[in-house]
């Protein structure tokens, strides 16, 4: 399928084939998800076994269809054949070959390419792997990830061919823009779309179960583990995002509340309210209706996140293929999808057995106030990333809503929640007693105390919120720790054998909010912290700054694969010190990068940027920037502790109900 | 009553939708400025390098001016700008607002790329942007001799633009007294 002649910019036959096959295997994909949707849905109405293996066996076929069209395109990208549009415009020889392959989806069309692929593979997944789901719901399941599908692949063959050819085929590609020529790009849109995608397998059960009219803790154990197949690359995602435009952009900040961040960011809330609420479906059969509502929702939430960076509705870092015939598409499908499945519930849930009954003071009770928090969060992040369409329609100019809105809105709700984070673990389901409860977070209340004492005391009554903020993180960390720790010395068996029994559900939980904890440490030591300087140096000149004493020793140009680079060396002596950086700036055959050089440190990172030159030096800005790292580190163990979750067998795909599960659903049948 | 509220998912997604919809429809290019015929909002930008200079709204009158909202993050004011650099080369008087960055990534993109204003000022937070209802980048701002926003164009400045409608508009109001 490839020949590599001289230069490869000339292609043979052959090449010329891929971009057809690629174009033909989507069409095929598009006719399968028919033939999924319609076999899949009937096949459950009639109770007909033929129709729903047929279903199966076309979910099957298109995932691995769309995966080959992928491939095609991967392979025009790998073998530089230009003749294809796409490659000819986001890819060039001179590029990496790791680069030009990321150039896949580094495109809009290839992006939706993406976005399929993700979604036959899931399809798939649930197609191979769901063989102990009562065999109607599988059937459904599947059914609706069909229609869900074919919206995607028609906007792909109709609306974004990515196949499309040129004549005559240029010698030589543009470039792909190089502030995503980086490891980052690499990794981060496609578990973002992992993510995104993955939350339309909860939609799908949550329609199916309407369909079937039947919602159950059978259906809970089911949903969760996809639910947290999509919320652990979710988290990785974002995190890379904001680690990569912390390293990328140039600008010392982490979070810029830009549409397309808050894009994932709103799934990212829902799902992790989606994740507690089916926790009390599966385990109390409690909040059924709710958790069907959240799972419809939170997909539809990742929707608009593609919708957002598609239509050029708003103005961001990340707009590129602006196009409002595409927003109106991707809007109409939005509108068909949970337009659809809002009707269905409102038809269906409120026929929907209630669940158990509890008390307001129980795990079930920290979880609905969880929910609520979280889902308040999300409305605001909502209201602000789509205030400027709505102030708009009331008659008033477009506007955007900058940092400020944010941090005043959105704290007020946070901290609440975060203080209830530390609670929830420590409650009994159905009922508990407010004063043992408070006995069981002595600990960490005592040290969150103690942090808050010490951090008072040392930086006095103006650093209050600095203090308040390490103490908040105290109580996370310490409460995270008490929940195996609770387990591990009130226990009869010997510390060591508590240790090894904890099931990896427990210590999952744990870990996620531990993650939080340093979360929140970091964001309060760079918001409480942070100090900046910008200053013209000359070579041999040196600074002071945060305790460091920071010189330039030299500026010299360097060569890269594809670039130029301009390297400053600095010398920097003091805290954490003695140790040199190297901040670049590259420039590409059309723009340029700045590569900010960062000392990072669990205290505190240096981060360094090197601007323009002038008067014979360059232009220096410098950042302090205390425990920002965790940040970072924080997304990680999140996603780390829903990891762990995911191996609980209790949890594992496909596992049969053990007898002494806890669950007082009806046992599934197994199908075939 | 029950039942109600089982609808009230719907029928919140139903207004988003509309509004959505309604978002899209309208052509953004014929966004009217609510500022038409009258001065820009006072505003003071900040230099785009320590000890530089900005530039204030008073310092906008005397003779037609286009105020265009740039950012080094925007992709197509990156397409707009070789037009901006050919109508600096004829004269045309143009003034900066660098929008939502760092004015050091302002700065450090004017610098690659060329500068075709005659000031440029920073706008990192967006506040100023907000007075003068910027909707996005790039986006224009035609003002006349007396500082009087005179029209608004949102998105980029082709060729075509300059030619149909933006160069008779400066040329009516260069013959303004």
């Amino acid at each position: 399928m490839r020949s590599d002649s001289a230069g490869g910019a000339t292609e043979g036959f052959y090449d010329s084939m891929t971009a057809e096959i690629g174009q033909f295997a989507l069409i095929l994909a598009f006719l399968l998800a028919a033939v999924q949707a319609g076999a899949g849905l009937w096949g459950a109405r009639r109770g007909e076994p033929v129709l729903m293996a047929l279903g199966r066996a076309a979910a099957v076929l298109q995932g691995g269809f769309v995966a080959l069209a992928f491939a095609c395109l991967a392979i025009s990208y790998a073998v530089c054949d230009f003749s294809v549009a796409l490659v000819a415009a986001h890819s060039n020889s001179q590029q990496p070959l790791a680069y030009r392959i990321a150039a896949t989806w580094g495109s809009h069309e290839g992006s939706m390419l993406l976005w399929v692929l993700v979604l036959g593979i899931y399809s798939a997944g649930i197609a191979v792997f769901g063989r102990t789901l009562r065999e109607t719901l599988q059937a459904r399941v599947l059914g609706v990830q069909a229609l869900i599908a074919l919206g995607f692949l028609g906007f792909l063959i109709f609306t974004s061919n990515p196949f499309l050819r040129l004549s005559p085929a240029p010698l030589e590609g543009t470039e792909l823009n190089p502030l995503l020529q980086d490891p980052g790009l690499v990794t981060h849109p496609p578990l973002l779309y992992i993510g995104y995608v993955g939350f339309s397998a909860a939609f799908a059960f949550a329609a199916a179960a309407l369909l079937e009219g039947r919602v159950d803790a059978a259906w809970a154990r089911w949903v969760r583990p996809w639910v947290l197949a999509a919320w652990i690359p979710l988290t990785i995602g974002i995190t890379l995002g904001s680690l990569w435009a912390y390293c990328e952009l140039g600008w010392g900040g982490w979070w810029f509340w830009d549409p397309v961040e808050n894009a994932s960011l709103m799934p990212w809330l829902l799902g992790t309210a989606l994740l507690h609420s089916a926790l009390v479906l599966e385990r109390r059969g409690a909040l059924a209706s709710w958790t069907i509502l959240l799972a419809i929702l939170t997909f539809s939430l990742s929707l608009v996140g593609t919708f957002l960076v598609r239509s050029g509705i708003l103005t961001s870092v990340h707009a590129f293929a602006v196009d409002p015939q595409r927003g109106i598409y991707i809007l109409g499908l939005i509108g068909v999808a949970t337009g659809a499945a809002l009707a269905l519930y409102a038809w269906r849930a409120p026929s929907l057995r209630a669940g158990a009954l509890f008390a307001s003071v129980s795990r079930e009770g920290a979880i609905i106030l969880n929910n609520l928090f979280l889902s308040v969060l999300c409305f605001t992040v909502f209201a602000g990333t789509f205030a400027p369409v709505f102030i708009e329609l009331t008659g008033k100019d477009k506007i955007s809503v900058g940092p400020p809105y944010y941090s005043w809105i959105f704290a007020p709700f946070a901290v609440p929640l975060l203080i209830l984070v530390v609670f929830g673990p420590m409650l009994n389901w159905k009922r508990d007693k407010l004063s043992t409860v408070l006995r069981r977070v002595r600990v960490p209340a005592a040290v969150a105390a103690a942090v808050l004492l010490l951090g008072l005391v040392s930086v006095g009554w103006k650093g209050v919120v600095a203090a308040a903020g390490l103490a908040l993180a105290a109580w996370l960390i310490a409460g995270a720790a008490a929940i195996p720790g609770r387990r591990w010395w009130a226990g009869r068996a010997s510390l060591g054998r508590s240790i090894r029994t904890t099931p990896p559900g427990i210590l999952g939980l744990s870990i996620a909010h531990l993650g939080l904890g340093l979360l929140v440490l970091g964001v309060t030591g760079v918001t409480a912290w942070q100090t900046d300087k910008v200053l013209n140096m000359q070579p041999g000149q040196s600074t002071t700054f945060a305790g460091r004493t920071i010189a330039l020793q030299s500026v010299a140009l360097a060569d890269g694969p594809n670039y130029q680079a301009r390297q400053a060396r600095f010398a920097i002596t003091g805290a954490g010190g003695p140790y040199t950086l190297v901040a670049e700036r590259r420039a590409y055959a059309t723009s340029q990068t700045t590569e900010a050089a960062i000392h990072v440190s669990p205290l505190g990172n240096l981060y360094i940027s090197g601007g323009d030159e002038a008067d014979g030096g360059i232009v220096v800005r410098l950042w302090s920037q205390p425990f920002i790292m965790w940040i970072w580190v924080g997304g990680f163990v999140m996603a780390g502790g829903g990891l762990v979750s995911l191996s609980d067998r209790r949890l594992r795909l496909g596992a049969p109900v053990r007898a002494a599960a806890p669950a007082a659903g009806p046992v599934p049948a197994a199908a075939e | 009553m029950k039942r109600l509220l089982f609808l009230a998912p719907i029928a919140v997604f139903v207004v988003v939708l509309v509004g959505f919809m309604a978002g899209l429809q309208r052509d953004p290019s014929i966004l009217p400025s609510m500022l038409i015929g009258k001065p820009l909002p006072a505003f003071a930008l900040a230099p785009m390098r320590p000890g530089g200079q900005g530039f204030t709204s008073a310092e906008l009158v005397g003779q037609p001016v286009m105020v265009n909202v740039f950012a080094s993050w925007c992709t197509v004011c990156k397409e707009e700008h070789p037009v901006l650099m050919a109508l600096r080369e004829q004269g045309v008087n143009i003034v900066g607002l660098d929008w939502r960055e760092d004015a050091d990534a302002g700065a450090r993109w004017l610098a690659a790329n060329g500068d075709p204003y005659a000031k440029t000022g920073n706008d990192a937070s967006g506040r100023i942007g907000i007075d003068m209802g910027v909707s996005g980048a790039p986006e224009t701002f035609v003002l006349d001799k007396r500082g009087r926003v005179r029209y608004r164009q949102v998105g980029e400045i082709t060729p075509q633009v300059w030619s149909q409608t933006l160069g008779p508009l400066m040329a009516r109001l260069r013959a303004e007294s």
